[in-house]
């Protein structure tokens, strides 16, 4: 999880000295009111211990009118409830003294719907399995016990029937309801045909249960639900878990925003909160939640996040902002311009909409399998009932051996050949600090054979790097950073990070768009553009420093690429990937990056729109196209490429877009996750053939009539068994797989 | 036969007691903190002291 992989390595519940905890804005936004309580949910990071919630707890319990604090150790959520006049922020601060991280949660942004619906799924499966294990019990001597009196097989059959059918009832209806909706939408998922098996499985063993007959295949209908829904438990608490890994962050992105009110007094709100028209106060270093018009004041923007370029913008009264763009120098005041949620550039919504529609036009490979096979299968059970109606067979032995095909024939080897291995691959990826976010992302990721990599905040790291530093520089380099440190342009925090920690100038004055000024050892030092430093204008990716008595000093910078990004590079090429580069940044670092990458094909200065339009263009001529990205830029190409993959620092929006993210700064999660991809679909593939296989053999069996229940139960487990076990080959990486993965 | 008359009633008895609890468990939030758990059983500091 990100959370425990972020979180404090050391216990700070005493062991360790805290590490320096930065209180991020003003809880207040976040309080809940109900029933005059107050209540406040936070994410705590580092608790990992006893110590450390006995500790916690009893600190917030310290603080007056606290009734309830109750820290999750296995969630890290701590839910505070208090009435009076108690500070939010009190609270928050007391955690943070204790030397624990603390941020607000918001709980609206978790998956309510998904946690619901798992566990629904996992109360069927509960019911499916008692109810299984209950009829195998009731089966048993009806299988071997041969002396069994008449009179005790009735019995058990009947409670058999007794068992199995609210049994049915209650864990059937995941596989009824989306059977019916399927036939309705005049598409055949695999729910149709399991569906049809459990309910003529149980139709015939009635049947047979009342006249008396032979055999009653109660067992065999409760063990398909029971099997299926394993299957189904995995693939929602999966589901939930990317879910979650990938909606963490934006839980915890509790962005507020400060509102000014008509009277011009400031009010900490939700960011969720701005309404259109609201007015803002936007602070230095303070990320736009919304895009906005910019009232008064001048600053810089930098906005890497919105465009990928590298170069911070000019600020200044009735400039527009986007969402993402991150307020450098000064504070301004801004106008809204739409909600949060609507914040987006009228093309990339649109784009975003596209790709969604083609995405669920998608045909999964398990849909493909199951129109093969529904027809098939349903075409033979019929067949089997005119031919032995024909051979002079009774209507009833007839329809026995028609449903026996179908009960035999089970879907279930083939209705979890794909599920089970998506769960294994995405769990071993889950583990590695890859989110799927859905199963046949795997399936499409795997198809690939072209790459579109973006350039800032993908290939590279997406800050500037102060360029070769030697020796001599050394000196100026940390006289420069005392005034560096003052800003939160990004030059200068590349500069302030390349000196590492150290004293800040005095009198250190900030000029939005132009540079900063101070005096160091008791001389005048400006630091900023050539224009600001005062000396002749030269290219604009440039520091100029200037120290009374001194000569000018300048320092460049590079787009920091990411250290493996050429091997990666070159690895996709030798999967047989053509790898190409589109930035929205200017020619020259393009093309640096594109050269240290070693991608031969790149683009610069690409608008969101002509991204998106040359994703399609390259899937019309037959590409199938992985898209990687960040940026809000990127976002209407990585929802209509074939498969999108992005990385954890991106945008929410290019976030929730994409198939897959990653975290780590290391580019070689790409390949690896398509070579997982590529494996994964082997397994499918395999899955399903051994289901074709299986069928083929156990169909003849079936229409000879020569199945009897006990048969019925060792084939279905078996099948099932045989499905399960090529999936959990997936788990630990063989000898064959390491090569190709690592 | 007449067995089967006590011991059946008795196991399906048996196994919805099973089915029942774990449904308790769920509901009433057994498995919401299972890491909290195991610590606060060591924690004694709602000794009236």
């Amino acid at each position: 999880m990100i959370a425990s992989a972020s979180a404090v390595s050391a216990c700070p519940s005493g062991l360790s000295p805290p590490s320096a905890s930065r209180i991020a804005q003003d809880p207040v936004a976040f309080v809940t009111h109900k029933n005059g309580l107050k209540a406040l949910d936070l994410v705590v990071k580092g608790a990992s211990c006893g110590g450390c919630l006995s500790k916690i707890e009893a600190g917030v319990n310290k603080l007056s009118g606290i009734t309830v604090a109750r820290l999750n150790l296995s969630t890290g959520r701590l839910r505070v409830e208090w009435s009076g006049d108690l500070k939010p922020r009190a609270i928050v601060e007391a955690v943070a003294n204790l030397g624990y991280g603390v941020t607000a949660f918001d709980p609206g942004k978790t998956d309510v719907e998904g946690a619901k619906a798992e566990r629904r799924l996992l109360t069927a499966l509960t019911v499916a399995g008692v109810g299984a294990a209950a009829v195998m019990f009731m089966s048993e001597p009806l299988w071997f016990g041969s002396d069994l009196p008449d009179e005790a097989r009735n019995v058990l059959r009947w409670l058999s029937a007794a068992v199995a059918l609210p049994v049915t009832f209650v864990s059937g209806r995941p596989f009824f309801s989306s059977a019916i909706s399927s036939v309705r939408r005049r598409r055949l998922n695999m729910d149709v045909p399991v569906s049809l098996a459990v309910l003529l499985a149980l139709a015939l063993s009635l049947y047979e249960t009342v006249v008396g007959g032979r055999h009653a295949f109660f067992d065999a209908a409760v063990m398909l639900l029971f099997f299926l829904l394993i299957g189904r438990v995995l693939d929602a608490r999966l589901r939930r878990r990317a879910y979650a890994a990938a909606n963490e962050l934006a839980s915890l992105q509790t962005a507020t925003a400060t509102l000014l009110d008509a009277n011009g007094r400031a009010e900490a709100i939700r960011a969720s909160d701005i309404r259109p028209g609201d007015l803002l106060l936007v602070a230095a270093g303070e990320r736009l939640a919304v895009d906005a018009e910019v009232i008064s004041g001048e600053s810089e923007a930098d906005l890497r996040l919105v465009t990928g370029e590298v170069e911070p913008a000019a600020i200044h009264a009735g400039k527009t902002l986007y969402a993402g763009a991150i307020n450098l120098s000064a504070p301004i005041r801004v106008r809204a311009l739409a909600a949060a949620n609507d914040s987006l550039m009228a093309d990339i919504a649109r784009l975003l909409e596209a790709g969604e529609q083609k995405k669920s036009s998608y045909r999964r490979l398990a849909d493909k399998a199951a129109e093969l096979y529904v027809p098939q299968v349903h075409a033979t059970a019929a067949l089997g009932f005119v031919g032995w109606l024909a051979f002079g067979a009774s209507p009833a032995q007839a329809a026995y051996i028609a449903v026996t095909v179908l009960i035999i024939t089970c879907p279930c080897a083939l209705a979890l050949a794909a599920p089970l291995v998506q769960v294994v691959a995405a769990g071993r990826l889950f583990r590695e600090g890859i989110y799927l976010s859905s199963g046949d992302a795997l399936e499409r990721l795997a198809a690939v054979d072209h790459v579109v990599l973006d350039k800032t905040g993908t290939l590279t790291l997406g800050e500037p790097l102060l360029r070769t530093e030697s020796e001599s520089e050394r000196g100026v380099i940390d006289q420069a950073a005392m005034l560096a440190r003052a800003s939160h342009h990004p030059f200068s925090r590349a500069l302030a990070k390349a000196a590492g920690p150290g004293p800040i100038a005095a009198n250190v004055h900030e000029t939005p768009g132009k540079g900063v000024s101070g005096i160091i050892d008791g001389r005048r030092a400006r630091l900023g553009s050539a224009a600001f430093a005062g000396v002749p204008p030269g290219g604009g990716t440039e520091l100029w420093f200037t120290l009374e008595g001194a000569e000018p000093a300048v320092f460049h910078f590079d787009d920091a690429i990411r250290p493996d990004a050429s091997e990666t590079v070159a690895s996709l090429k030798s999967m047989g990937m053509d790898v190409e580069l589109l930035s929205g940044d200017g020619e020259q670092r393009v093309s640096r990056a594109a050269d240290a990458a070693g991608v031969a094909r790149w683009k610069s200065g690409v608008t969101p729109l002509d991204k998106a339009l040359h994703i399609s263009t390259l899937e019309a001529a037959g590409k199938r196209v992985l898209m990687v990205g960040d940026g809000l830029n990127d976002a209407g190409a990585l929802a209509g490429a074939h498969a999108s993959i992005a990385p954890g620092g991106a945008v929410d929006v290019s976030r929730l877009a994409s198939d897959c993210v990653f975290s780590g700064d290391s580019l070689r999660a790409i390949t690896h996750i398509v070579a997982t991809a590529r494996t994964a679909r082997a397994r499918m593939r395999e899955n399903f053939a051994f289901a074709a296989l299986y069928n083929v053999v156990v169909i003849p069996v079936a229409l000879a009539g020569w199945v009897t229940p006990l048969i019925a139960a060792i084939a279905m487990s078996a099948s099932s068994a045989v499905v399960t076990l090529n999936a959990l080959r997936l788990a630990a990486p063989g000898k064959r797989d390491k090569g190709v993965v690592r | 036969m007449n067995a089967f008359i006590f011991m059946l009633p008795a196991a399906i008895f048996l196994a919805l007691a099973g089915l029942a609890a774990f449904g308790w468990a769920m509901k009433a939030g057994q498995f919401d903190d299972p890491k909290g758990a195991a610590f606060r059983i060591l924690d004694d500091t709602d000794r009236p002291d």
